[in-house]
Formats: C-alpha cells, sequence, structure tokens
C-alpha cells in the first residue's frame, strides 16, 4: 500500500548510512586497497594488480580449507536441520512444559563462542574432561589433539550442540502457526502421521526453515572461534577452517597482500552461495506453492 | 461540513484500484459503499482518509483542498472489520485515548467517555480490559472511542462483518440513531445490501473500482442506472432475461412472447436485457397480465414464513422468494409468473432504459 | 450414512463441576435422523461448537454416550468414527493439485486407483471444479478451497455423518448463495446425515430439515424452519428466529383473551388461569398497521429495507416491531395495530403454553 509521500523522512536514514560507511565501507574498502598493492612494511606500497588474487586461486592451502569449510557446513546443515525439526515436532504444544523447553533450548544460544570452545576443550580432554576421560574409561580410542577424526567429530558435535537449538525454535514457531482445523482434518481423512508431516507441518515451515538454512550456513561458513578454541585448526590444519587460515595468513604471517585478497574471495563466495542457496529455495518454494 | 472528492482516482503498479470518481458527501449524512469484496471500497475510504495519495484529482474538506494533507493532520476517525482496541488499557481508557491525545480537560473527557460509553451500552464495562468483553463489545468500544474523537469524518469499514447475526443486526438499528447525534459525515463500507438498506442515508454502488450509482439509499435500490449497480444491490442476485422486441411484442429466448406493457411499450424494436427481483416472482398469479414462465425447480429453501426457489429457466438460474411455505416437488416443472410492474429493462450496453414502474410510484 | 444418538451427554470444561452452571452443555438426549439434515443454531458461546466436537470426536464428553446407529462410539476416535468436517475456514492440502486433495482420504484408507480416479472425477463434476483438477490448492480463492474441503467430505461414500462448522464465513455474499444450493441439492442428491453449525438464522435455516436451536449450553427447540417460525417454543426462539424478531408483550390472560394495559387481543385457544411471568408473542410479520380497530401505538421510525417495511413504533412504553409489504404506505393517521389471531403464542416464565384445544 502507497503512504503519503513525505521526503524529510531520508534525512531519518542519514545517522544509519554514516554508521554503515564507518563501520562496513570504509574497511572493505581498505581491505580491497591491501588486495591489489603490494608492501615491505614500511608503509612503502606496490601496485601488484590482481597478482594476489593469482596467487591465491593457485595456492593449494585455500583450496583444502575451503574444501574442509564446504564439508563442515554441509554436515552441520545436515543434522542440525532434521534435528531440529524433530524436536519442534516433539516439543509440547501447550502447558508449563512449553516454557520450559523454550529456555532450556534458549541456553546454548546464549552461551558466547569463545566460551562454548572452552567448555568442549575442557569437556574433551582425556585427562580431565568428563566425556574425553569417559570415552577413555570404556575403551574409545578419543583424542581430539592428535585424531583428526576426533577432532572433526569434536567440533561437529559443538556446533550442533550449539546452534540446534535456533533451528528447532524456528521450526517450533512455524509449527505453531498452523491452526488446529488442519489437524483435525488429517484425523478425519486419516492421513498417517508422515503424511501429516509431509503435506501440512512441513509446507507450513518451510518459510522459517529456509531462514534458518540461511543462517545457519552463512554463519558455519564462517566459524572461527570455536575450532581455533579447541583444536587450534589442528591436528596439523585438518580442521583449519577458511577463517582460521585466513587470521594465520594475515597475522600469523603477516601476509597482508595476500589476506586480504583471500578475504575478498572469501566474502565473494559466501555472498555467491548464500545467493544460490535463496534463489533456489524460493523457486523451491514457488513450484510448491 | 462537506467532503468532496474531484476526479479522483488511484493507480498502484498500473493496475487501476479506483476509476476517476466524482463524490460529494454532507455533513450529518450516513453514506454507505456498497460493493463486493475487491470492488475498491477500502481503498476509496483510505483516500478520504488521506492514509493513500491519489495518483489523480484533488479532495476536498470544507472546501479547502487537502489532497496531501497527512492523516494526523485531519479529522479522521475510522473504524475495522477487524476489533482493535489498546489490549493493555481499560475500556475507559481506550474510549478516552483520542481525547487525551488531543489535550482536552479531565472533566471535558470524563464527560464524553460516559456519554459515548452510555450509548454503546458499555457503561458497567468502563474498568474491564477490551480482550475479557464479548466480539460485539469489543467492536462497540472501538465505536465508541470513533465518536468521541468528534471528527468530521468517521469511516466505518465493514464493522460488523465479524459479529454474529443476531448482534449485527441490533447494531445495525443502533448505529444510524447515534450517527444521527452525532453531525459528523458517516462512510460505511459493507458487502450486504440489506445493511445498506437498514442503515439507509445514502449509498454509493461500487463495482470494480468504479462508483456506478449515488443517491438516497432506496432510490439506487429502486431506481438502479444499470444493471451492474442492480446486480450489486440485489440479495440473492437479480434475475435476469434476454428480451427482444418486435412491434408491440416482446419476446423471449424461448420463443414465448408477451404483448409489450408499461415502460416497454415506447421501447425501440431491439435486443433488451430484462432484469427482476426474486421477491418479485410469484407461484400463484394475482396481478392482472402477469407474464408466466415455464421454469424447472431445482432447489427450494425455506426459511419459515418464505420459500427461496431456485429455478432452471432454459439454461439460466434464476432465484424467486415466494411467500409461505411451499411443499414443491424437486426437478418438477413449476410456472412461475412475474407482474410487468416489476420488470426492470436495460439496454445491451447493461445501462438502465426502462424503470420498473412500480418503483416510479412508490 | 447413521442415525445419531446423544444419550444422557452433558460436557463440561472443568475437571470437577459442581452446579449446571459449570457445564457449557447441558443434559441432551435426542435421537437424529438418518439422512436428514440438521442445523445447530446459536449465538457464540451456546454450546454448539461443543457439541459439534463431541459428535466428530474432538472432544470426549464429561458424561452420557453418544451412538452412530446403535453403536456406542463415546470413546472411539475421530478417523474411526468416519465422519467428515467442513470447517470455518478452507482447509486444503496446499502443496497438493486439487485432484490429490479429493483422493486423499481415498487413498489413505487405500481405496483401489480405479475407483479413486472415478469417483474423484465424479465429485469435481459435483462440486464444478473439473477443469481446477489438476491446478495445485494454494493459489486458488477462498471459495474455490471451501469447495474442495466440501468435496473431500463427499468423496467418501461411507461417512456416517457430514458436519460442518460455519463453512460459509469467508465467503462473499454472492458466493454464498451458490455454495448453499450446492450444499442443499448434495443432500437431496445423496441424502447424507449432515449437522451445521451456524449463528446465522438465514443459513440455518434455509440449509437444514430440522433447526436446532441452541441457548447457553441447552437446546431450546428442535424443529423445522416452519415451526420455529410460528410456534416458537421459547421466547429466546422468537427473538432470535426472524429479523426482526418476535415481539414479546406482558399480557394477562382470561380465558381465549389477553389483556395488554386494558386493551384485548383475541387468542387462538383458550387458557386456564397461568401463574408466573405471562406474556404473548406476536412475529411482526403478523401484525398490522392500521387506522381503524386495534391497540395505540406511536410510529418512531420506518424502515425501507427494499422488499418489505420495518415499523418501528411504541406500545404502551416498549417498542413493537411491525413489517409491512413493500408496496404499503405507512400515513400519519395509522395509529393502531392488529395482531393475526392464528399467530399469536403465549409464554409463561420464557416457555411456550399450549392451550385447551378448542
Amino acid at each position: 500500500m502507497e503512504k503519503t509521500v513525505n521526503q524529510k523522512a531520508w534525512f531519518l536514514v542519514l545517522p544509519v548510512l554514516v554508521l554503515v560507511a564507518f563501520s562496513a565501507v570504509i574497511p572493505l574498502m581498505t581491505v580491497v586497497n591491501y588486495s591489489v598493492q603490494d608492501t615491505f612494511g614500511n608503509n612503502q606500497f606496490f601496485w601488484a594488480g590482481l597478482e594476489w588474487f593469482k596467487e591465491m586461486l593457485r595456492d593449494d592451502r585455500m583450496w583444502d580449507a575451503l574444501g574442509r569449510q564446504l564439508m563442515f557446513s554441509g554436515i552441520i546443515l545436515l543434522i542440525q536441520i532434521p534435528l531440529g525439526v524433530f524436536i519442534a515436532l516433539n516439543m509440547p504444544k501447550s502447558g508449563f512444559w512449553v516454557s520450559f523447553c523454550l529456555v532450556v533450548m534458549s541456553l546454548p544460544l546464549l552461551i558466547p563462542w569463545n566460551v562454548v570452545g572452552t567448555i568442549w576443550q575442557i569437556f574433551g580432554r582425556v585427562d580431565i574432561g568428563l566425556l574425553g576421560h569417559t570415552l577413555a574409561a570404556i575403551g574409545v580410542d578419543y583424542n581430539y589433539t592428535s585424531d583428526p577424526f576426533a577432532a572433526w567429530v569434536t567440533i561437529i558435535v559443538m556446533d550442533v550442540w550449539h546452534w540446534t537449538s535456533l533451528v528447532a525454535l524456528l521450526a517450533y514457531a512455524g509449527l505453531k502457526s498452523i491452526p488446529d482445523a488442519y489437524y483435525q482434518a488429517a484425523k478425519i481423512d486419516q492421513a498417517s502421521r508422515w503424511a501429516v508431516f509431509r503435506y501440512i507441518e512441513l509446507p507450513k515451515m518451510m518459510g522459517v526453515l529456509m531462514i534458518a538454512i540461511l543462517l545457519r550456513f552463512m554463519d558455519s561458513f564462517m566459524i572461527y572461534t570455536e575450532p581455533f578454541v579447541v583444536t587450534g585448526g589442528g591436528p596439523g590444519s585438518t580442521t583449519t577452517m577458511l577463517s582460521i587460515d585466513l587470521v594465520k595468513m594475515a597475522l600469523g604471517q603477516f601476509d597482508l597482500g595476500p589476506a586480504a585478497a583471500f578475504s575478498i574471495m572469501y566474502f565473494l563466495t559466501i555472498l555467491l552461495i548464500s545467493w544460490v542457496f535463496y534463489t533456489v529455495m524460493t523457486n523451491l518454494e514457488k513450484r510448491e506453492g | 461540513m462537506t467532503l468532496e472528492l474531484r476526479n479522483v482516482s488511484k493507480v498502484i503498479g498500473g493496475q487501476t484500484h479506483i476509476y476517476p470518481t466524482d463524490l460529494t458527501l454532507n455533513k450529518g449524512t450516513m453514506n454507505v459503499l456498497l460493493g463486493p469484496t475487491l470492488s475498491g471500497k477500502t481503498s476509496l475510504m483510505r483516500l478520504m482518509a488521506g492514509l493513500d495519495k491519489p495518483t489523480t484529482g484533488q479532495i476536498f474538506w470544507q472546501g479547502q483542498d487537502v489532497t496531501g494533507m497527512r492523516v494526523q493532520d485531519r479529522q479522521v476517525a475510522m473504524v475495522y472489520q477487524q476489533f482493535i482496541n489498546y489490549p493493555t488499557m481499560t475500556v475507559y481508557d481506550n474510549i478516552a485515548s483520542p481525547m487525551r491525545l488531543l489535550g482536552k480537560s479531565r472533566a471535558e473527557i470524563d464527560a464524553s467517555v460516559r456519554k459515548a460509553a452510555d450509548l454503546m451500552q458499555l457503561s458497567p464495562l468502563l474498568d474491564r480490559k477490551p480482550l475479557e468483553l464479548s466480539g460485539g463489545q469489543q467492536q462497540r468500544c472501538a465505536l465508541a472511542r470513533a465518536l468521541v474523537k468528534d471528527a468530521g469524518l468517521v469511516l466505518l469499514d465493514e464493522p460488523l462483518a465479524n459479529l454474529d447475526y443476531k448482534l449485527r443486526e441490533e447494531l445495525r438499528v443502533e448505529i444510524p440513531k447515534i450517527f444521527e447525534e452525532a453531525g459528523s459525515i458517516f462512510v460505511y463500507a459493507t458487502t450486504e445490501p440489506e445493511e445498506a438498506l437498514l442503515l439507509g442515508g445514502s449509498t454509493a454502488a461500487l463495482f470494480e473500482g468504479r462508483v456506478t450509482q449515488f443517491g438516497p439509499t432506496p432510490t439506487v435500490y429502486r431506481q438502479p442506472v444499470d444493471a451492474t449497480t442492480a446486480r450489486v444491490f440485489s440479495d440473492p442476485p437479480m434475475n435476469f432475461l434476454r428480451v427482444s422486441k418486435t412491434g408491440s411484442k416482446i419476446m423471449f429466448g424461448d420463443g414465448q412472447s408477451a404483448p409489450a406493457m408499461g415502460p416497454m411499450e415506447s421501447l425501440a424494436d431491439g435486443r433488451y436485457l430484462a432484469g427482476f427481483r426474486p421477491n418479485h416472482v410469484e407461484i400463484n398469479a394475482h396481478a392482472n397480465g402477469a407474464m408466466a414462465f415455464e421454469t424447472k425447480l431445482v432447489v427450494t429453501e425455506l426459511t419459515g414464513s418464505e420459500t427461496f426457489v431456485h429455478l432452471d429457466h432454459h439454461g439460466e438460474r434464476w432465484v424467486g422468494l415466494v411467500h409461505g411455505v411451499h411443499d414443491l416437488e424437486l426437478g418438477a416443472a413449476l410456472k412461475v409468473y412475474l407482474d410487468p410492474r416489476h420488470v426492470y429493462i436495460f439496454g445491451e450496453g447493461g445501462e438502465l432504459v426502462a424503470p420498473a414502474s412500480y418503483a416510479l410510484a412508490a | 450414512m447413521a442415525k445419531i444418538t446423544l444419550d444422557n451427554l452433558a460436557h463440561s470444561y472443568l475437571p470437577s463441576p459442581k452446579g449446571e452452571d459449570d457445564f457449557a452443555l447441558k443434559e441432551l438426549n435426542h435421537d437424529w435422523a438418518d439422512g436428514e439434515a440438521y442445523a445447530l443454531l446459536g449465538a457464540s458461546g451456546c454450546g454448539k461448537s461443543t457439541l459439534l466436537n463431541i459428535i466428530s470426536g474432538l472432544l470426549h464428553p464429561s458424561q452420557g454416550r453418544i451412538l452412530f446407529d446403535d453403536v456406542d462410539v463415546t470413546h472411539a476416535s475421530t478417523a474411526d468414527r468416519n465422519i467428515a468436517q467442513v470447517f470455518q475456514f478452507p482447509v486444503v492440502y496446499d502443496t497438493m493439485t486439487v485432484r490429490d486433495n479429493l483422493a486423499f482420504p481415498l487413498k489413505n484408507r487405500g481405496a483401489r486407483p480405479q475407483y479413486i480416479a472415478d469417483r474423484v472425477q465424479q465429485i469435481a463434476q459435483m462440486i464444478g471444479m473439473e477443469a481446477e483438477l489438476g491446478k495445485r490448492a494454494r493459489g486458488l480463492t477462498a471459495d474455490a478451497k471451501q469447495k474442495i474441503s466440501l468435496g473431500r467430505g463427499m468423496v467418501r461414500e461411507d461417512v456416517n455423518a457430514l458436519l460442518f462448522d460455519e463453512p460459509l464465513t469467508v465467503i462473499d455474499p454472492h458466493m454464498k448463495w451458490e455454495l448453499r444450493t450446492q450444499l442443499k441439492s448434495l443432500h437431496h442428491e445423496f441424502g447424507h446425515t449432515m449437522i451445521y453449525v451456524t449463528h446465522d438464522q438465514t443459513e440455518a435455516l434455509t440449509f437444514a430439515d430440522k433447526v436446532v436451536v441452541m441457548y447457553d449450553g441447552r437446546v431450546v427447540q428442535i424443529g423445522t424452519p416452519q415451526e420455529l417460525f410460528e410456534r416458537p417454543e421459547h421466547t429466546f426462539v422468537g427473538y432470535f428466529i426472524g429479523s426482526p424478531g418476535m415481539n414479546v408483550i406482558p399480557a394477562a390472560i382470561d380465558g381465549q383473551m389477553a389483556n395488554i394495559h386494558g386493551a384485548t387481543v383475541a387468542l387462538p385457544q383458550a387458557y386456564d388461569a397461568l401463574d408466573g411471568k405471562v406474556e404473548i408473542g406476536v412475529r411482526p410479520e403478523f401484525v398490522t398497521l392500521t387506522e381503524g380497530e386495534g391497540l395505540p401505538v406511536k410510529v418512531r421510525r420506518v424502515e425501507d429495507v427494499g422488499r418489505h417495511k420495518i415499523v418501528r413504533a411504541d406500545l404502551f412504553g416498549s417498542e413493537i416491531n411491525i413489517v409491512a409489504g413493500e408496496d404499503t404506505s405507512i400515513s400519519p393517521d395509522m395509529m393502531r395495530v392488529t395482531f393475526d389471531p392464528a399467530h399469536v403464542n403465549v409464554y409463561v416464565n420464557d416457555w411456550r403454553r399450549a392451550g385447551k384445544a378448542a
């Protein structure tokens, strides 16, 4: 619906524009600036063109990190989305237990990233951690500092623990918006539990699930703190995600040029994948409709 | 006090919601916007209120151009189909809220609130919260708030649509009484012809974004200017029959004919559309010179004192509303009669060429 | 199809109801005949939805039994009761096509594909949606969706009853006519037992063979539209049915005469002495405004509602409504009313009292 036109409204947006300029656009331009120049640290810059980009694209290290990153995001989406939906479906619909469940599920979401990392780092230690010790006691060979598989399992379980609630809460909100009449009609039609899910719950949840997938993808693709705290990217570089690699490159080795080029490509990759996701999902929604 | 729309139209995204419209509403009048869903009732109201800016044309309030003026700066009150009240305030505070915004004195507010509450039969409920009230009471609270604002223009957008039938009937009787007293310009949107008739005042018939006719409600009902208005203002829908006139004879589609009588006598030869209301269909001829039609009875519905007969007249569906309870055999042939005085004649383009003569006499 | 028996049925939403007031539905004993169309009519909160939910099995009554064809189904699940229901808002499976929507209840019950295809085609023809069979349900209008819900209800031939919960709420007035007529013809054609819940008297009266009028958790009258109109058993029925409702006037009864503030009105039957609150009820349709004889009235306003006029007048200080024909002209000399003696009912404490047979 069109509203009365009032040009003064633009002034109200101005402060936000200024803030965004300082917080996002200017730093981004600095990064762009670094990515096309070379420096020897004494504030002297040389034009490098697209050289850093080419070098990064030729670098196996980045491709490996990207591969790990995609695998990580893929695995956690495959676990968290169905698990979140499953939890939402099994949550009580009314009564005291609703608020109880909601509070319990919100708890992991409230814990800061680095604390989550620290909790799991300690939790999984074979010497003093409850999990690590217990596993060792029952004879499982578990050590995330030396075994890449154990390291992967640890960070995935940690992420699932941390974020599945978000998916579950979103899915729950979607489920709650379905009028009772639909369930009554399904009973009358003798629909199976699966049919109720497939034809009533899933279509009605589609909208929020799309948001959940996008959020979880973007977040997991940028994950840094938790694996950094738990494994530091190791053993070797088996859990070195893109962001960890980037920090290593920029701060550890002070290769600012390649790191800047890396950042920009990283950013564009996320943008691209999110866009593809979004387009595919909206089309899916349209086709369903 | 007048509200005048001059050549007002509204186009959104290449789609015309309101075609150019001229309309003048006067002080102390009840104006009904009657039309089916999506006919433009709400769009027109939003233009009147100033919530939307017209694409073309101007809006005048007491002779002054208020076209671009914000709704906050105009004297407008609005009531919607949904019961909209402030949930955390008591009924008293809800009703008082518009006056408090205007900075009226405490005594003045109290007097107005109590008067409005009295009119709306809310006096015993003033300390309750809206959600503790029934739907009808909630809507009466919203109406009271619109009343105390003492706005020059009060817009009511299907305010009774979500209420129980019987409650609706009672409020329909109350609303015109209250509004006569208030002296503002009232605009009331509805989809139901019966509601328009009960409210009285003037009616603007709307169809697909056009005001097809505006005038005193009984006049629009009895003397519609075209077939569209007649269709909008008839529930059950008006029945239609294609006819052609040759000389002094009216020919029907099935080869039947009748002498041209009354208003039809003076018509030029040609094709016409005859329209008649369901309540003028008779199953016992009692008027002299009634036209007879052979139909098939499809369904009957009883209302207790009357019978709706759904008829098939050579593929056309007609509805008749006849007095008394009739036990008729479904699927059987049924002869129905029509007094020519009750027949409207429309041209092929839908314009009225001869009104039903009974309507002119009334 | 089935006969529905309500045996000693009552329901309270409270865990341990104390008095009668705690019951949303007060004790009921009724037999509803196989193949009839019933309407449950009443204002919101009268218990009509509670009763419908008990019949459909969504709610278990706190006392009594419900029987379908003499089989106790009080504790049977909704699915086992083999009923169909159409809700207030259209309930369709959005992602399915119209065809799949209609076929769904049959598929779930494992019907043969050939039978399903034939039956769906037949239903689509009945509800006039053959052309849309291949379309997805999501994009359709509210009335098209409601037709699908209706079709899905009719698709099983063996249902015990078809229940409707205010199914025309979201439908435009003009479409209401079409859907209601369609429903009526379907009932004539297939003879399902139908139960239709509504607050709209026109819908109830035009749809049903028998209307069940409910008030405050109680069934006050079950009757044909004509019975409800001519002989309301309770003043509430008189008020609730008819627009405007029945005029109820305090009176003293003496034999075959009613006495109102000294004026007399003839009654159709004679009465013995009556105790309690005595009133007579006359529908506005049976009141005539005249210049000659009758009770004195003062005309307050005349409403032209198209096919007739409603005259609102004052009779000994209370309001009386009169329905006059479209062609009747009301003149200022009309200061009297007469009642059609055949249609005057007598009420004692709000319940109709029959007189002695003449």
